[in-house]
């Protein structure tokens, strides 16, 4: 009993880490070209879930079709929010980047509100909701979903960030950026590309995780606080320690919630940020002058 | 110095004429929380204008002193005057021990942790329901009383908190202008050289954060004594943006910025009364352009418009 318990809610937070990971890989990418802690990347998350209502619901498209162009759209408004928020700004110091990707982040959702209202949404699950019993415990078709996607997500990003011309680049830009572009590597160009692939992720994290949590216009502050928690438990990598990362803020969370409180399970993913932060800012993995990409 | 202080008179004889313009009336009780939050603004700008230390944690510590009031003379029937420098002071010890971990990181780190500290303070409000009640709220808070009177207006609250709002200006004005001011300043510049000029960063930055934390818990207090009812909702990540916008709208460093960005940020939800939905939309947009094309703030970018458009001869620089 005490042990189907268990195995259940290690498999639901395995899924909920998933998507931490995802997010998180999100932050990552952007913090290593850039240096910046985007503070909008959860509102990537919210616009995922909420365009796929949209093209749904009013536009009446099928949710196959409804998902990339959500994809796409959240893709446009990180490049439109690199280029004309981040790019111009004139001291780009910490303090003005926080509150320029904070102003950013607030207005996404309020724009999200006043477009599509406060109520709760969610998405149909995308291939019925029949539960599958694995050991003594079930899962929903949806939890394989997200597994399976982000499996594939990470794997494309491995190919792309070792494989390609462009992903080379980007990992050039990460480990020295005017080293990169002394070598004529376009800089600019590859923190553009950051903001696009990060808020691509966050916006297939926002979909694929809104038919079993719902959505609204403000889940991208939760969702994406998580993620940075699961990026500094992962020391900033947009790789495998991050993804590990999540999964474990994801079923500590879920274990948690179901054996101590459920009331307390927000507060489980910042006690750890808060520990990870004081004790280990490297993460948990790294050695205090790691690679990270 | 004397312009320091002629500045000052300024700012008295306006706070204590503006009642007189607005008799009574619905925007009197509004003007009582333009004071709460100047003195909010006041705190987070010592620790974010001039120590350059970012806080999305201060509604936490605001809400932390407006519970310990709350909770103490409501429940447990203490004296509010007893239990409001009490607050201060608890709010202010605890400031300074989580300060020495969480100021030795900086930029983006610093404001992740700090906003993690506001919302897990804000989990805690929400959770402990035997304590605060939980997401409904604490009520029954006594008004204030001096001497047999009772603070129960909108005009007796005004003056109430707006001598402490004007204490904390005169306090924050003189501190800015301190061997500390100075200090902090050469902190923000860069903590490096500071250190190398003897400055022990470390432990002044500590410092400002628990002074900043200990303003924010009194302005709590007097919220909890003015409202006489206080819920979590008040203290919530929203608000820590909300004073970081009057900051930064005001002006980075400047006291009287802050009073400003108070007066204009707590003003304007009231003026959006029938488009209320629209004022986050507005904080984000005037967060981005502020800092894109204001980052002085308005008490430095207004003097610098007017230099730059009507006055073509423009000597001085307009430093408030």
């Amino acid at each position: 009993m005490q042990f189907d318990q268990i195995l259940q809610y290690t498999l639901s937070g395995l899924s909920t880490g998933a998507i931490y990971a995802l997010i998180g890989i999100g932050f990552s990418i952007i913090y290593n070209s850039t240096g910046i802690i985007n503070f909008a990347q959860g509102e990537f998350v919210m616009l995922g879930g909420m365009l796929t209502l949209f093209f749904m619901g009013p536009l009446k498209l099928p949710l196959w079709a409804a998902i990339p162009c959500a994809v796409l759209i959240s893709t446009l408004t990180g490049i439109v929010f690199e280029r004309f928020a981040i790019r111009p700004l004139r001291q780009p110091t910490p303090i003005n980047l926080v509150i320029i990707t904070i102003g950013g982040s607030i207005l996404m959702r309020g724009l999200a509100m006043l477009l599509w209202g406060k109520d709760t949404q969610s998405l149909p699950p995308f291939s019925g909701d029949e539960p599958i019993a694995i050991g003594g415990a079930t899962i929903l078709p949806q939890h394989i979903w997200i597994l399976g996607i982000t499996l594939v997500i990470i794997a494309i990003n491995k190919l792309y960030f070792y494989h390609t011309i462009s992903g080379k680049a980007m990992r050039a830009c990460a480990y020295n950026r005017r080293a990169a572009g002394l070598v004529g590597i376009d800089v600019r160009r590859m923190v553009m590309f950051s903001f696009m692939i990060s808020s691509a992720m966050g916006a297939v994290a926002g979909i694929i995780v809104a038919p079993l949590t719902m959505t609204a216009y403000d889940v991208g502050v939760m969702l994406g606080l998580k993620g940075f928690c699961a990026a500094i438990i992962g020391g900033m990598s947009s790789g495998a320690a991050t993804v590990v990362g999540g999964l474990i803020l994801g079923v500590l969370e879920s274990l948690g919630a179901g054996l101590v409180s459920s009331g307390y399970k927000d507060a489980i993913a910042f006690i750890i940020l808060l520990l990870i932060l004081f004790i280990r800012p490297q993460g948990l993995f790294g050695k205090a002058d790691s690679e990270r990409v | 110095m004397k312009k320091e202080l002629l500045k000052f008179l300024v700012f008295l004889v306006i706070v204590m004429a503006a009642p007189l313009a607005f008799k009574g009336g619905y925007l009197l009780n509004v003007l009582v929380f333009v004071g709460i939050n100047t003195m909010l603004a006041i705190a987070l700008n010592l620790l974010l204008g001039y120590a350059g230390q970012i806080s999305l944690g201060h509604a936490g510590f605001f809400g932390l002193g407006a519970y310990l009031s709350g909770i103490m003379t409501a429940t447990y029937g203490w004296n509010p005057w007893l239990v409001m420098p009490l607050a201060a002071l608890i709010v202010g010890i605890l400031a300074f021990m989580i300060g020495f971990p969480v100021l030795k990181l900086k930029g983006h780190y610093l404001a992740m942790a700090t906003l993690g500290l506001g919302i897990i303070i804000y989990i805690v409000f929400n959770e402990t329901v035997d304590l605060t009640g939980g997401p409904s709220g604490l009520s029954g808070i006594p008004n204030l009383t001096i001497a047999g009177t009772t603070f129960d207006t909108d005009l007796k609250n005004y003056y109430l908190i707006w001598s402490f709002t004007s204490v904390i200006v005169f306090l924050a004005v003189n501190l800015a202008r301190s061997r500390v001011g100075r200090a902090l300043r050469a902190i923000h510049d860069s903590e490096v050289a500071a250190q190398v000029l003897g400055v022990n960063a470390r432990i002044i930055k500590i410092q400002i954060f628990a002074l900043s934390a200990a303003i924010s818990s009194l302005a709590g207090s007097l919220y909890a004594h003015t409202m006489t009812f206080i819920s979590p909702a008040s203290f919530g990540f929203n608000f820590s943006v909300e004073l970081l916008t009057m900051v930064v709208i005001g002006g980075l460093g400047s006291i009287y910025g802050s009073f400003f960005g108070a007066v204009l940020l707590t003003l304007l939800p009231e003026f959006l009364r029938e488009a209320q939905d629209y004022d986050i939309v507005i904080y984000g947009a005037l967060l981005m352009a502020m800092v894109m094309f204001m980052p002085g703030g308005l008490v430095r970018g207004i003097p610098a418009l007017f230099n730059r458009f009507i006055k073509p001869a423009g000597k001085g620089n307009g430093h408030a």
